[in-house]
């Protein structure tokens, strides 16, 4: 909503300064996004408002002639070109250094005074394009005859245009005088109303036109009334430049007063040609599914059965609320109009404007909900000014077809409510004072209570908390204290999920991982990369029917696609190492249900080790840096997990490992399929483990198993050993973390896989430190001997593993 | 045995001698295995020999093979001093470092910027007693919109360009990608039978939305929620301009002015002075010369909200407010666009 100084100026004094004003707007009503300033640049010492009080020839040159002006301050003679100028008009004159738009270049530039084919000239008479308001160029700004001799133009014609977003409630505030009305009780001034006086002259409205409203359901009012003998025309400049400044192209002076009044009061009129409404009567009705309208704008709409159409005798003429139909549009031939003030169903109107795709001024402001009691202002103001500026008869009465009228709306406001709701209370007076400023009827009920009865344009106010929140924002919120919140607290809810995501998102940092973020949305064949055929439920992600770009289609029901593509994105601007992970949620379908959100994490490495200084080296990260990184996050959480060759889809055979924990499959730790790495661009080998929160959550301990660290020295023994290259060494270190001997307990690490030359083929040796530990003793060289020979027998049995 | 046997002080000299030659450890390990070598060191043997010798000469030729010995440990733990010093000396001149070059690479990991922003709000608010929960992303439209009294058709949701999601229900189309955390009030009052409610509900939300450098379609909120008897707007303020003062420093004020959301009643959005310029830079980039930047949309719950949850309006009452962390995290850091948490560019995610 545009607003102009000048015209809420015409309904209440307002002198505050312009960011004032913003501010006060901004805090109590609504959203003031910017201004502009009309004639910012015009110096009022050096453009004035003069007269013109004499005309004489140029001695020198027929198309120019020297105009005598009286600016106040001593009469001027200036040589004038424009065709229009004339003595007595009043006009805007600038002396020498007064910045213009210059008439050829379009620059603004200072006037430097030169004498004009051989006459000096004292100014210049400036026409709407030297002042920036206009292109026109053809002729001088001609001012009203009440502007004042002498008077900085700045003053008489300044004004401020104000952009304002209006809350989606406040239908009111969609026209100059709901601003008006907020102004008003803002800075405590009274409200002026606009004219809403004319005579009747002609014939009664009832032997002219008639209203049906078949619907009354989405209609609650129709007026109507009929201003016979209009002469079509232009509307007076006044009006064309307020609505122009409003956004709105002047057309004639029958739609510009419809448009005028719209912006004036927020509340939509239309004016069809009376004599092209067939049988002489308005039938408000929903569409037969099917029907069809060329609106105003040359369009055919077609209509479902959920609309509301204004229809004569015969047909369709109008899409109600929304825009006029053009069979029976005013133009230059009309003489004769049927103005329709009415009001409709906002939550009809907006599905009809949506449905057709056609969202005009009126609809806009009909959607947001305009009380039926505004249409009589608005038809009344309207009447006024066709009589003023159409020289239209108007018809005798007004039709007025009015289903859904209610009783005036009565809350009980109690006092001790405003101070329950605020944590502050509002003095009597203060509450009487901004309700009636507001336009409520406030009637203080005693000892502590209110009766309150809103203004017919503020049909948003329903509740008692509707009243305290006009209260509070005229009051204003500055003066509301920041209090402490009391009470108690409530229990909380346990989040084991979410305790254990933010865990592995700290011990994934923690080994040097970069969290990433990624859309939730992706593309389906991306999906399908990393995604098995077999997998029917995350091959079947859930789609949007209106997505911000095609790539953002799908909901993610893989993480991996967001890491693979980020990876290849950052892998062009980095050398070496790359650790990425993300925590997020896999959106699985769920029949007939919202889709489960399935909470995983995520991480992808690859690329060489660093050097020393940063420089990519030759050893590659490989698939142990990222088991490795599994393990520490299990081990870290106290979770044992268990890895075991497996084949996914996307991941390369031979190269992953599915990671359990008990009974619960967690994870998995894999090489990418290098053909799946490709189609992502990537072209070296990557590595990712995923961990699956919801599984390993099942497995978690309450907390970590304690040790309390021996006093006794463990003993270190080291074994290389040969097994079956089949044998995964996991078995080996089963084995030997299951052997007890007594009381001493034995633990394995491998530190060395070695194939090739010295082993036989077929077989890997191991190189095992395996470490022996007694609780109650020291324990001697023959103690080790002796268990390692029952290890080793053992591990000949179960794994024909022998010492190499 | 016809060894021919050196007098002690011709050996000292000779062993001296030799000493003076050895110029490194390894050097001085040879002669120390040559002289003082526990099995035939030339010293060794001579001290062995002393029995060798004849009675009366004994004690002498003892006490001077061990004087020999005793000068020749003390002569070569000099020299093994002097090597340590001189070689000490070496590492700090000749084999000092330029210690302007740089460390070697250690690996660090980071948290996402938001997730970042939002631990340390989510921290704020747990302080002041807030329980932390979550809601679904994908929500339906009964409590994206119609449980905060936004119905169909009506205008509010204009505020919210809504991605809906493509399945039908009934021939319905009911599921979306929730464009705010505010239908969690819904859900959490939903379970919980009696107040005290105060809770934070962190999450991403969705927008159908034209991305620029101020939006961007997915967005992270944290809606927070205070039901109780006698929960008042004060409250609200206050428990807002403690995280205000938390976030972004002590000193920090904060205004209400009013605003509207179907949800709440009265409803304000909450601006804090900038910063940055304190409020006194007319083409300051953070508040745009107006000396405030608005952070978030708050009010107090809709009775109706209320009451559908089970709780009488009348005596209960409740504050609600949806703050975007990625708005937060923009103005902490002076971030000039916010496309670039989700491009997940190393370059930008490598700096917090
Ligand atoms: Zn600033």
């Amino acid at each position: 909503m545009k607003l102009l100084l000048s015209w809420l100026r015409e309904y209440v004094d307002v002198d505050l300064p312009v960011p004032e004003l913003a501010r006060r707007l901004i805090d109590a009503t609504a959203e003031v996004e910017s201004w502009e300033t009309i004639g910012a640049d015009w110096d009022p010492e050096r453009i004035r408002v003069a007269q013109v009080v004499a005309i004489e020839p140029h001695p020198n040159a027929d198309r120019l002639r020297l105009a005598t002006v009286e600016t106040g301050a001593g009469r001027q003679q200036v040589v004038c070109g424009a065709p229009n100028v004339a003595v007595g008009q009043k006009v805007a004159f600038a002396t020498e250094g007064a910045l213009l738009v210059d008439g050829h270049t379009g620059e603004k530039a200072k006037l430097k005074l030169r004498p004009i084919r051989g006459v000096e000239s004292a100014g210049m008479v400036l026409s709407e394009k030297e002042l920036g308001l206009s292109d026109s160029h053809e002729g001088i700004l001609v001012l009203p005859d009440d502007a004042v001799i002498g008077r900085p133009l700045v003053e008489q014609l300044g004004d401020v245009l104000f952009d304002i977003s209006t809350w989606a409630n406040r239908a009111d505030l969609l026209g100059v005088l709901g601003l008006a009305r907020e102004v008003s009780a803002l800075v405590s001034r009274p409200l002026r109303e606009p004219a809403t006086s004319y005579s009747e002259g002609g014939p009664a409205i009832d032997s002219l036109a008639s209203i049906v409203i078949q619907d009354p359901d989405l209609c609650p009012r129709f007026t109507a009334s009929v201003i016979q003998g209009v002469t079509i025309g232009p509307s007076p400049a006044w009006m064309q430049e307020r609505l122009l400044r409003h956004g709105m192209r002047p057309i004639n002076n029958v739609v510009d007063i419809t448009n005028y009044v719209m912006i004036e009061t927020g509340q939509p009129l239309h004016a069809f040609d009376y004599d092209l409404v067939r049988g002489k009567t308005l039938i408000a009705r929903r569409a037969t599914p099917g029907e069809k309208l060329v609106t105003l704008d040359g369009v055919e709409r077609e209509f479902d059965g959920q609309m509301v159409l204004v229809c004569d005798g015969e047909g369709a003429v109008s899409v109600a609320g929304v825009m006029g139909g053009g069979n029976s549009e005013v133009s230059e031939r009309t003489t004769n109009v049927l103005l329709e003030v009415a009001t409709w169903v906002p939550g009809n109107i907006r599905r009809t404007s949506m449905y057709l795709k056609l969202r005009s001024e009126a609809s806009l402001r009909f959607e947001k909900g305009l009380g039926p009691e505004m249409v009589e202002f608005a038809h009344r103001r309207a009447l006024h000014l066709f009589e003023q500026l159409t020289g239209g008869t108007i018809s005798k009465g007004m039709i007025d077809v009015y289903p859904g009228k209610q009783p005036p709306r009565t809350i009980i406001l109690p006092a001790a409510r405003i101070e329950q709701v605020l944590g502050f209370a509002i003095a009597t007076d203060d509450v009487r004072r901004i309700f009636t400023d507001l336009g409520f009827l406030c009637h203080h009920l005693p000892p502590d209570r209110y009766s309150v009865q809103p203004p017919y344009w503020r049909p948003d106010v329903l509740i008692a908390d509707d009243l305290i929140e006009d209260l509070a924002r005229i009051h204003g919120y500055d003066k509301l204290p920041a209090t402490k919140l009391r009470g108690s607290l409530p229990e909380p809810e346990p989040r084991p999920v979410e305790d254990l995501r933010e865990r592995v998102r700290d011990l994934a940092v923690g080994l040097g991982f970069q969290e990433i973020i990624t859309y939730s949305l992706t593309e389906k064949q991306k999906l399908e990369r990393v995604v098995a055929p077999e997998d029917v439920r995350r091959r079947a992600p859930l789609s949007v029917v209106n997505p911000v770009a095609a790539r953002h289609t799908y909901l993610r029901t893989s993480l991996r696609a967001g890491l693979l593509e980020t990876y290849a994105a950052n892998r062009r601007q980095h050398d070496g190492p790359l650790r990425l992970f993300e925590v997020g949620q896999e959106f699985l379908p769920v029949e007939a249900d919202l889709p489960h959100e399935r909470k995983v994490f995520c991480g992808l490495v690859g690329g060489t080790r660093e050097t020393r200084w940063a420089k990519a080296g030759e050893d590659r990260i490989d698939f142990f840096d990222a088991k490795g990184a599994a393990e520490a996050v299990l081990g870290a959480l106290g979770i044992p997990g268990a890895f075991k060759a497996a084949v996914e889809y996307g991941l390369l055979e031979g190269h992953t490992a599915r990671i359990s924990a008990g009974k619960e499959a967690v994870g998995l730790v894999a090489q990418v399929h290098p053909e799946t790495a490709s189609a992502f661009d990537i072209d070296e080998p990557v590595f990712m483990v995923e961990l699956w929160l919801e599984d390993l959550v099942r497995v978690l301990p309450e907390r970590p198993a304690y040790l309390a660290p021996s006093r006794f020295p463990e003993m270190r023994h080291d074994l290389a050993l040969l097994i079956d290259t089949a044998t995964p060494a996991s078995r080996l270190i089963d084995i030997v973390r299951s052997h007890r001997s007594g009381a001493v307990r034995v633990t394995a690490d491998i530190f060395d896989e070695y194939r090739g030359k010295g082993v036989p083929e077929g077989k890997k040796s191991l190189a095992v430190a395996v470490r022996y530990q007694a609780e109650d003793r020291t324990l001697t060289d023959e103690d080790v001997a002796r268990i390692e020979t029952g290890l080793l027998k053992r591990l000949e049995k179960e794994l024909g593993a022998v010492r190499r | 045995m016809t060894v021919s046997q050196a007098a002690p002080e011709d050996l000292r000299a000779e062993a001296l001698a030799a000493l003076s030659g050895a110029t490194d450890e390894a050097a001085l390990e040879q002669w120390r295995a040559e002289w003082l070598g526990r099995q035939d060191g030339r010293v060794t043997l001579l001290l062995r020999a002393v029995r060798e010798q004849p009675a009366d000469q004994r004690a002498a030729f003892g006490q001077a093979a061990n004087a020999v010995k005793q000068a020749l440990e003390a002569a070569l733990g000099e020299r093994q001093d002097a090597l340590k010093q001189a070689a000490l000396k070496t590492l700090s001149t000749t084999a000092a470092l330029d210690v302007t070059l740089p460390g070697r690479p250690q690996t660090i990991g980071r948290l996402h910027p938001v997730t970042q922003t939002m631990r340390d709000c989510v921290k704020a608010f747990q302080e002041m007693g807030f329980r932390v929960a979550e809601g679904p992303e994908v929500e339906w439209s009964a409590y994206n919109f119609d449980a905060m009294r936004i119905p169909d058709d009506h205008p509010a949701r204009d505020m919210w360009d809504t991605i809906w999601v493509d399945t039908l229900l009934n021939g319905e189309r009911k599921m979306l990608l929730r464009t705010h955390t505010s239908p969690n009030q819904a859900r959490v009052m939903e379970r919980t039978p009696e107040p005290p409610v105060r809770v934070i509900v962190p999450g991403k939300c969705y927008r159908q939305e034209a991305t620029d450098a101020t939006h961007e379609w997915m967005l992270t909120q944290i809606e927070g929620l205070a039901v109780d008897e006698g929960v008042r707007m004060s409250d609200l303020k206050g428990v807002l301009y403690e995280f205000a003062r938390k976030m972004f420093g002590q000193d920090r004020k904060v205004i209400f002015h009013h605003s509207y959301f179907p949800f709440v009643e009265p409803g304000v959005e909450m601006a804090m002075d900038c910063f940055i310029c304190r409020g006194s830079g007319a083409d300051c980039r953070t508040c745009h010369g107006t000396g405030w930047i608005e952070i978030l949309g708050a009010g107090m719950v809709h009775p109706e909200i209320i009451e559908n949850a089970g709780y009488d309006s009348a005596r209960v009452t409740g504050f609600a407010f949806g703050l975007g962390v990625e708005r937060v995290a923009l103005l902490r850091w002076g971030i000039e666009d916010i496309r670039h948490f989700y491009a997940n560019d190393l370059r930008f995610l490598g700096q917090f």
